[in-house]
């Protein structure tokens, strides 16, 4: 009888250890993605379902002042001790309120209201279920002594224990389809998503085409190019509030706008013209009237200016690793430099320019800083990822804003599914 | 002279190169000097026109230094008189010393695009090859100057506007001269009430503590991690590291509500803690990706080899992995410092308070009608000179990390 040898089933030891030590490397990373993101995305989703406002962040709380009333000046003297209690929160109900003090020594009390009770100097109420913005009362008629007089411990310097336990909006578990219901039915929503598509379709191909010329600038070699490159690179450098609000000054309407005042110089324009305050300018062709988008289309220029030395530095490093042996045949064949740009140079950069193209549309489809601060989304420029911010904070409706952020996540999954379809195998 | 293909591209290059340099050298007078200057471009395409006809009814051979000195005073001659002595049309008696300067540059910049372009051409007709390239010489020169201008002038813009004040830009908005004789104290007034009245040191100072401790952080973390995708076999490697990607397509706009609602509840909006727990999260997928194809590529012998004499896997990556990867990891660094330098949306929702404020909060707290808009434009170049010259002394190491890791926006 042989023994047959047959490989190992399953994993070994060693194997076994390895894969503990990936994991024990990896596991922070895990946490802090998690947390940070997978959590919140789920959560987003949470709260697009909740009838949650701003303010409700803020948890309801029962806030209670304690005064004597009126101030005491001699002993003897018969006073009111005075809470007011309040619930802060105008929605919420806060339930089983306790209220527990230490009453001061050199008081003498009276009688204690029936929702209170007095064990040597600690009082207790029993304030029950408070409903929202409830305001309520308790006074406890004392007589002053000489020594309390004396002590200078006023009721207020004594610590106060205020419980009770109010809903967390976050954490119950009443959903609606409110904020759906009312992000969809508002004919605001399919202007915005059609403004949402036209910039990113617009500002990845004016990236990627500025990005195409510049590298075609470049791709020889000559005095300076190593700073010309870096001088490309400035606008995707600089942070984005510096460059915004460069972008704002210049393209100014009012007195003190640069780009206005050069236009008028040279007698390009009669008056200013308002770039990003202003929704359209009609024109005339061909007898009919149509409208150019002013604003939106100077929102796609800026982002066709910041983001083209990211496509720049791809195309340009796929330029380089191109053999010039394909041109020098071409040049010996006798073609022209425009053929050999068309014909070699574009099909051997279609992939890469395929790949920027459909990550820089999922990272322009996700923009939020650069129109938020070039127009706060007025003027026609309001993409989603804007819409998201002025529900959420503008308009203070969490709910809404969150029902907003889950469109952007799907229409953004519909875009990565596209792109790791036709993305290539290989790391590219 | 011939005509041909040549004479009739000479022209149009000629004319397109003339009205093109008026007109930048008209704008850079008015922005220099602040003359208001009206750039007479139809008469100076005219004469770029002329005088590319000229230069090609030359044979290359027949244009020598003295030709192009004469070539260039014919054109000075011209301009003076068609404009009647008004280059710019200004009167020369408006800052005479700037009227000569930049009239001389406009010819030298014409004569010297003139030459790098027909260099080699002469009137007549040629083939499509040589048309073509005489076509993307012009295409290339136009590219250049416009490129530049296009990327160069809102920074131009920012500082200029930072060193002036409220009124001068109001009256001339095209007035970016400098005025030196005021003295270094006023000339810089917007930035010393920046960090005087405005607290700017706090903000700069804030904002370099968030960057680099995320830095470290990201580091920390993602290197262990990065190395784990790379060389360690497990089940789910793969996955791995092809959906670290995904992660980093997931938009901070969709984070910014359940983040924004947890934090306030937490206690920890409007901290400096909040935005180092949020920064290495955004950054660390995109250290990973960049560190694990670094990783890759480093010889597996190298660790084998430190394997066998004896070495732990954390002593293989501290003294084998990690300095080979020095170049890898400056360029992570910098590109994970630029981002969380940059970081708009989270410094702005998450903080409150004056004294948490990074740059990029802080600037836009001085974008309010209240504040002139040099203190803007200064707050704005004081948060982009540290990045920026961070960029030029390391670019190396940052264009490697750009094109590393820089799918991200």
């Amino acid at each position: 009888m042989t023994q047959q040898a047959t490989p190992p089933k399953g994993i070994g030891p060693m194997a076994k250890r390895e894969m503990r030590l990936a994991y024990a490397m990896l596991l922070p990373t895990f946490a802090i993605v998690l947390s940070i993101v997978l959590f919140p995305l789920l959560a987003n989703f949470w709260i697009s379902f909740k009838s949650v406002q701003l303010a409700d962040l803020r948890q309801a709380e029962i806030k209670v002042n304690e005064q004597l009333r009126p101030k005491p000046k001699a002993a003897g003297e018969d006073v009111i001790l005075r809470y007011r209690v309040r619930n802060s929160s105008q929605k919420a109900p806060v339930s089983d309120v306790f209220l527990r003090d230490t009453i001061p020594t050199g008081l003498i009390i009276g009688a204690v209201p029936e929702i209170c009770t007095l064990t040597a100097r600690e009082l207790t109420c029993d304030l029950g279920d408070q409903p929202a913005g409830s305001r309520l009362e308790i006074k406890i008629p004392v007589t002053v002594e000489q020594s309390y007089l004396d002590a200078g411990v006023r009721p207020k310097d004594q610590p106060m224990q205020v419980s009770g336990t109010s809903k967390n909006v976050l954490t119950s578990f009443d959903f609606t389809l409110d904020n759906f219901r009312k992000v969809f039915s508002s004919s605001e929503f399919w202007t915005v998503l059609r403004v949402s598509l036209y910039y990113t379709i617009f500002g990845t191909a004016g990236a990627l085409i500025l990005g195409l010329f510049a590298a075609q600038l470049l791709n020889t070699a000559f005095f300076g190019r190593n700073v010309l490159r870096g001088l490309f690179l400035f606008p995707y450098v600089a942070p984005v509030i510096a460059v915004a609000f460069a972008w704002v000054l210049l393209l100014d309407a009012g007195p003190g706008g640069t780009f206005n005042a050069m236009l008028q110089t040279i007698g390009a324009t009669d008056g200013p013209i308002n770039f990003l305050g202003r929704r359209s300018i009609p024109f005339d062709m061909f007898g009919f009237t149509f409208e150019f988008p002013m604003a939106l289309t100077t929102v796609i220029l800026f982002e066709a200016w910041r983001y083209f030395p990211l496509s720049f530095l791809f195309i340009l490093a796929r330029m380089q690793s191109v053999s010039s042996d394909m041109y020098e045949a071409a040049e010996m064949d006798g073609a022209t430099p425009l053929q050999q740009f068309w014909f070699i140079s574009i099909p051997q950069l279609m992939g890469i320019l395929a790949v920027l193209f459909l990550l820089r549309f999922i990272w322009t489809f996700n923009k939020f800083d650069d129109i938020f601060l070039l127009t706060g989304g007025a003027a026609g420029t309001r993409t989603l990822t804007v819409d998201v911010y002025e529900q959420a904070f503008a308009v203070s409706n969490l709910g809404a804003g969150a029902a907003v952020a889950v469109v952007v996540f799907i229409v953004l999954l519909f875009f990565a599914l596209i792109f790791f379809k036709f993305s290539p195998q290989d790391d590219g | 002279m011939k005509l041909g293909s040549v004479t009739y591209a000479s022209a149009i290059i000629g004319a397109l190169w003339g009205g093109l340099w008026m007109l930048i050298t008209g704008i850079l007078l008015m922005l220099v000097t602040g003359i208001t200057a009206q750039p007479p471009m139809g008469i100076t395409a005219l004469i770029g026109a002329v005088s590319g006809l000229a230069t090609v009814s030359f044979a290359p051979s027949m244009r020598t230094r003295q030709w192009k000195i004469l070539r260039a005073l014919c054109i000075l001659a011209a301009l003076m008189i068609f404009t009647f002595a008004m280059p710019f049309g200004a009167t020369l008696s408006t800052g005479p010393i700037w009227n000569v300067i930049f009239t001389l540059v406009w010819v030298g910049v014409l004569s010297l695009s003139l030459d790098l372009c027909l260099n080699g051409y002469v009137g007549g007709a040629t083939n499509r090859y040589r048309l073509e390239v005489l076509f993307l010489r012009v295409m290339k020169g136009v590219g250049f100057v416009l490129f530049s201008i296009f990327v160069l002038l809102p920074f131009y813009v920012m500082v200029m506007t930072s060193l002036k004040s409220q009124q001068s830009l109001m009256a001339n908005p095209l007035d970016f001269s400098i005025d030196f004789a005021q003295g270094p104290s006023k000339l810089f007034r917007s930035y010393i009430e920046l960090f005087t009245q405005y607290d700017f040191g706090t903000f700069l100072l804030n904002s370099a503590i968030v960057s680099v401790i995320t830095v470290v952080i990201t580091l920390a973390l993602a290197v262990p991690g990065a190395y784990a995708v790379a060389r360690l076999r497990f089940p789910g490697q793969a996955f791995l590291s092809r959906s670290i990607l995904l992660i980093y397509m997931v938009p901070a706009i969709v984070l910014v509500i359940p983040l924004y609602a947890v934090f306030s509840q937490a206690g920890l909006r409007n901290s400096l803690l909040g935005l180092l727990v949020v920064y290495p999260a955004t950054t660390i997928p995109v250290a990973l990706y960049m560190l694990q194809g670094y990783f890759r590529g480093l010889p597996t012998e190298l660790e084998e080899a430190g394997l066998m004499d004896g070495l732990r896997r954390v002593g293989v990556i501290m003294k084998i992995t990690l300095p080979l990867s020095l170049p890898a990891l400056a360029s992570v660094a910098l590109y994970v410092f630029m981002i969380a330098w940059n970081e708009f949306l989270f410094a702005f929702m998450f903080l409150d308070d004056f004294d948490m404020f990074t740059l990029s909060r802080g600037v836009v707290s001085l974008n309010s009608s209240e504040v002139p808009r040099q203190h803007l434009m200064a707050g704005a170049v004081v948060a982009t000179v540290p990045v920026l010259a961070i960029f030029l002394w390391f670019e190396r190491y940052l264009v490697a990390g750009l094109t590393a890791g820089s799918v991200k926006g």
